[in-house]
């Protein structure tokens, strides 16, 4: 925190090189897409797209604990800030993502074409 | 409230004021919740983009074909190279921003005024970049004709690649003014007038007999799709858009009423019209954050040349605006995994 005084460059460095390197990884799955992940599914997404979304909640934890300094906070701050965002993002996805795919649906089967 | 009293005391002492409870000043602290408040904000942006790309999940444009573009690379399809060039000039002025923050626990004034400098060239190169992607987004490459059921229809050659409006469209000698509100009557005009008309395009598509029309639903190479015998098998793959036969590409086109070139809020040459809306929204959004916290930044630059924090012993502002700085960064992260990765 910033009553210790002590400098951490060392640190600083070291996550820049770990967000690059996750990032250059990132950029390239998306050019080459190896059909391996890519053709494979989990839970109704394909392999690829849990991997770019891992990675960028991995990234997403560094830049919160290191460059925003959460680490340095005390506990009960730390849940306040988290806690509610990942409850709530969850939450929303949830409920939009599984009404999206209930819509996908209707319009699949539904005797109206609707894009021709 | 008769209970609580009975363990007043020692509550007193955390909430009753004159401390930090959370050890963190007020005006951080304050941040911090403006941060939890913007990032539900740009959450929900997400949230309703991932529900529009399920809702069309088949029909959705595919990022990589999109996003092509790269500083004086014309016609070079670099998918990505651009956007992971911004991810990276917008990480590194988080690392300045955080060394500037780190050097005024040190007290140390020139070297968080050089850092706080560093980041705020930063922002400015990544808003720049911002702009230059909506250019090329806004302008469009190919082109593409919209049916009178409001699909999207783009067109390839006999190799699959994809061939621009203008290398095939015919020149009829037909003439069309734009209505402009200058001569229209009650104020009645009408947006700019695409570089081909519909009877062009057709005509040309006529002449034109190894052109075909690629579909913006994704090819799945299963059984059902191979009996499809108005698909073009051998070039369409999986996973990408479908590719018509030329007879059934004839009939498609037959039924074109627009030509749509580049980017609008209403329709796009992409595909999906949620898709452009979504884009320039989100990473509009996400674009004027950048902006004020540039704007903010060069404000605390200055208040750090001034002396301002000096004279307080104290560069707590600028640990701050690191955080809203951080937490910029920390959406363009998202917005670069949803928009272009996945």
């Amino acid at each position: 925190m910033s009553h210790e005084h002590v400098s951490n460059l060392k640190r600083i460095w070291m996550v820049f090189g770990i967000l690059s390197v996750v990032t250059i990884v990132e950029v390239i799955l998306g050019i080459v897409k190896p059909d391996v992940l890519h053709m494979n599914n989990l839970l109704s997404m394909n392999l690829l797209n849990w991997i770019f979304i891992i990675l960028t909640i991995f990234k997403a934890y560094y830049i919160v604990w290191a460059f925003m300094h959460m680490e340095g906070e005390k506990t009960s701050l730390r849940w306040t800030v988290v806690a509610p965002v990942i409850f709530l993002v969850l939450y929303l996805l949830f409920i939009l993502l599984v009404e999206a795919d209930y819509i996908y649906e209707v319009f699949k089967n539904a005797t109206i074409k609707w894009n021709f | 409230m008769g209970a609580t009293v009975t363990t007043a005391n020692s509550e007193e002492k955390t909430w009753g004021g004159g401390n930090e409870p959370f050890r963190a000043s007020y005006g951080k602290l304050m941040m911090w919740f403006f941060i939890v408040s913007d990032a539900l904000t740009f959450s929900g942006f997400l949230a309703a983009y991932g529900f529009s790309r399920f809702k069309f999940i088949d029909t959705w444009p595919l990022a990589d074909e999109v996003f092509t573009h790269f500083p004086f690379m014309h016609g070079v399809a670099a998918p990505m190279y651009y956007v992971a060039l911004m991810t990276f000039i917008l990480i590194f002025s988080s690392v300045t921003m955080v060394l500037a923050v780190d050097a005024g626990h040190h007290m140390n004034k020139s070297k968080v005024a050089f850092y706080m400098f560093l980041t705020i060239i930063g922002g400015f190169i990544f808003v720049g970049s911002q702009a230059w992607e909506w250019k090329n987004f806004i302008k469009g490459e190919y082109g593409a004709v919209e049916t009178k059921g409001g699909s999207l229809l783009q067109f390839v050659n006999d190799k699959g690649e994809r061939v621009a409006l203008a290398d095939f469209a015919a020149t009829l000698p037909e003439y069309r003014e734009r209505l402009e509100r200058s001569k229209g009557k009650w104020f009645s005009e009408e947006s700019a007038l695409p570089s081909f008309s519909v009877a062009e395009v057709q005509a040309g598509f006529k002449a034109h007999p190894e052109i075909l029309i690629r579909t913006e639903v994704l090819y799945k190479d299963d059984a059902a799709a191979k009996a499809d015998t108005k698909i073009d098998h051998t070039l369409s793959k999986h996973k990408h858009k479908t590719i018509l036969t030329r007879a059934e590409s004839e009939a498609r086109l037959a039924n074109a009423h627009l030509v749509v070139e580049g980017a609008n809020l209403v329709r796009n040459e992409y595909g999906s019209k949620l898709f452009a809306d979504f884009f320039f929204f989100i990473t509009g959004f996400h674009g004027f954050h950048v902006f004020s916290g540039v704007i903010i930044n060069i404000i605390i630059f200055f208040n750090v040349l001034i002396g301002t924090y000096e004279k307080r012993r104290s560069y707590e502002m600028v640990e701050k605006v690191g955080l809203y700085w951080h937490f910029v960064d920390l959406v363009w992260v998202f917005v670069f995994t949803f928009f272009y990765l996945v």
